[in-house]
């Protein structure tokens, strides 16, 4: 009899997990799904759909017009391919970057270690937004080196260029800490054996500690593309011409001169598509990154 | 013969000192040359402009002039941070008789007459005024806007921070059960975090629209139309209060995630132990998981708490700062006059003094988490 009772008991807390995780899901879910929906419809028909559950369902006139415009009108394949340019850009070259730094620091002796270690660590508390506007001034006066699927040119300033958008976000000091924490915890028998054979310490970050670090890589790859592909703040900054402008300053730029709210939800699932596609097929990847970028301090 | 025998132990420890320094001396070379580019990169693009802009804050550096730059001492912050207090007295006419209007109040002075007479009001700008016992008081500052992003700000972090890690507490125990699905839901409360806040801030302004707004529209019909029409970006009053919900329900899957890898690290005996002694769920809940929680808790809070005062992408999508001022923000401000007015200095200034801020909220989480290891 009790545990009947314990087993109804245990059957009613279920149905009021699941109620609470269905509400909490409509509210995650109904906001992107009603984009996605929208950018389906003509204009008025969104509006005319919001009076009802209509909104978020694909009913009506299905229209591909407003996925047209946006690529007749709304520089969305330039802007794609200089936000995918700056972003793969940028992750790759910070893993190796980062990690090279945190090799070093994490498991070879050499003078000033201690120093540069703490070094990293407080440049760890200066938030991005907090150099930006000197960071600006400082880009003005540097020259114009820029590169494109022409090869590499020279331009009259370092603004409107893929460089200005890549260089600083290269050296990391948060991805040079999760390297380090990484690294610290591999077994020490690992190098000594490596070295026993002859190896330098070069080829054993490269050809052993490298290959075993995946999981790390993944997270940073992770954070790192999340960080770049949503930048925006930089990009208004630095970036006044279509031909290097990313995707966010892209939309925002469309969404101020365009009035139909129809093109704007295309041009946002069109934006969101690739990312949520990338996050579905990778979630647990993205979860244990951003978990393990909790675990600071 | 035997001085030779007597000689190697002697020489052995010698050589091998003398490898292991060339060693030391190699790999001192490698590690200094794999960290250079690292390191260069934070000298250059994270110190040097962190140096930078507390220099620029003593000067009138602006980003494109043809006039040399020129030292200014602390101008830059006397501009920014100067605030006043003046007690005005009602104008009297020439018999001495206090001024009155048609409803029969005093008249005062404005501001702008009193700094005719007096140098040292020029430049102030009235924040707020209030009649006390046959005197006004004017609140008035150099930079109105600063301290009204100063305000609004903190309403912002006081707002979105509970709400935001409330939100993630919650999810994330209820994401923490063995049930069926949970990797769905996981996904679907975590989804928001990857998509743009520029995105999200575009989308959701159609949805804060005061006329058909999916928002207002729902509050209709939860309330069977009781509730007026809210206009959610363009009331002062409630312009931030919108950006805090959006907000919150942007980003609250990250907290989320770092919550749920906290109640993992609790052990499991010790809810067994209060199941033992008989504790129920709302017990475990007080004395177990939140005391296990206790270090996630404070990176979290102080984490979001900082995210929340760089607070920009959603105001420069939205509101741009309006309406009437209602949705400034430090960062706002600071882009406003170092980009836009191409005052890099006194952008610079704002930045500094974010910096402060920022570099506050982190001692407050040292000294907690210290707290707890005494």
């Amino acid at each position: 009899m009790s545990t009947l009772l314990l087993r109804h008991r245990r059957r009613f807390a279920q149905s009021i997990s699941y109620a609470l995780l269905l509400l909490f899901a409509l509210i995650f879910l109904l906001p992107t799904l009603f984009m996605l929906v929208s950018s389906f419809k003509e204009t008025t028909a969104i509006f005319s759909d919001l009076r009802s559950w209509r909104a978020f369902l694909p009913v009506g006139v299905v229209t591909f017009d407003n996925y047209a415009y946006v690529f007749e009108r709304g520089n969305f394949q330039r802007y794609l391919v200089n936000s995918i340019v700056i972003t793969s850009i940028t992750v790759v070259s910070s893993i190796v970057v980062n990690s090279m730094a945190a090799y070093a620091l994490a498991r070879l002796r050499w003078r000033g270690q201690t120093q540069v270690f703490a070094f990293v660590i407080a440049i760890l508390i200066i938030p991005f937004e907090a150099i930006a506007i000197p960071l600006l001034m400082l880009v003005s006066q540097f020259p114009g080196v820029d590169f494109g699927f022409s090869g590499v040119h020279l331009s009259a300033s370092m603004f409107n260029t893929y460089t200005v958008q890549i260089l600083p976000f290269v050296a990391n000091a948060f991805t040079i800490f999760l390297f380090f924490q990484f690294f610290r915890d591999l077994p020490v028998e690992l190098d000594e054996a490596a070295r026993l054979d002859g190896a330098t310490p070069f080829q054993i970050y490269w050809k052993i500690v490298l290959p075993l670090s995946k999981p790390v890589i993944a997270t940073v790859a992770i954070l790192q593309f999340l960080a770049m592909w949503n930048q925006y703040l930089w990009p208004i900054m630095v970036v006044q011409s279509g031909s290097v402008r990313p995707l966010m300053p892209g939309i925002q730029e469309f969404f101020n001169r365009s009035p139909a709210w129809g093109q704007i939800m295309a041009y946002a699932s069109l934006v969101t598509l690739p990312v949520l596609a990338i996050f579905v097929a990778f979630q647990r990847w993205f979860v244990q990154s951003v978990a393990s970028s909790g675990v600071k301090g | 013969m035997f001085e030779a025998t007597s000689d190697t132990p002697l020489a052995l420890p010698a050589a091998k000192a003398n490898t292991k320094r060339m060693v030391y001396r190699r790999e001192s070379w490698t590690a200094m040359l794999m960290s250079a580019p690292a390191l260069a990169g934070l000298l250059l693009f994270v110190v040097l402009p962190f140096v930078m802009a507390a220099v620029f804050s003593l000067t009138d550096q602006r980003l494109l002039s043809p006039n040399p730059t020129e030292f200014v001492g602390l101008r830059n912050y006397e501009r920014l941070l100067a605030m006043t207090v003046v007690k005005i007295a009602p104008e009297r006419d020439d018999a001495g008789a206090i001024g009155r209007d048609d409803d029969g109040q005093p008249v005062y002075p404005r501001l702008r007459v009193l700094e005719r007479k007096n140098q040292d009001l020029r430049g102030y700008k009235e924040i707020a005024s209030r009649d006390i016992a046959g005197h006004r008081y004017l609140l008035a500052a150099k930079d109105p806007v600063f301290w009204r992003a100063l305000a609004n700000i903190a309403l912002f972090a006081l707002l979105v921070v509970p709400l935001q890690c409330g939100l993630a507490l919650a999810t994330a125990l209820l994401i923490n059960q063995k049930l069926r699905g949970i990797t769905f839901f996981r996904t679907v409360f975590f989804s928001p975090v990857v998509i743009s806040m520029v995105v999200i801030s575009i989308v959701w302004s159609l949805f804060y629209d005061r006329q058909f707004g999916l928002v207002n529209q729902l509050l209709a019909a939860v309330s069977f139309g009781h509730i007026a029409p809210i206009d959610w970006l363009g009331d002062p009053g409630i312009a931030m209060l919108a950006i805090v919900i959006m907000s919150a329900w942007q980003g609250m899957g990250f907290q989320m995630v770092i919550f749920l890898a906290g109640l993992q690290s609790i052990p499991g005996e010790l809810y067994e132990a209060a199941c033992l002694d008989g504790a129920n769920a709302w017990q475990r809940f007080i004395h177990v998981t939140l005391p296990g929680l206790r270090n996630t808790m404070i990176f979290i809070l102080t984490a979001t708490t900082m995210q929340a005062f760089a607070l920009f992408t959603q105001i420069d999508v939205m509101t741009q700062g309006g309406p009437d001022d209602a949705t400034v923000t430090v960062m706002y401000h600071a882009v406003h006059h170092g980009f836009h007015r191409q005052n890099i200095a006194y952008g610079s200034t704002i930045t500094v003094v974010f910096f402060l801020f920022i570099l506050g909220i982190a001692f407050v989480q040292r000294r907690l988490i210290a707290g707890k290891r005494q």
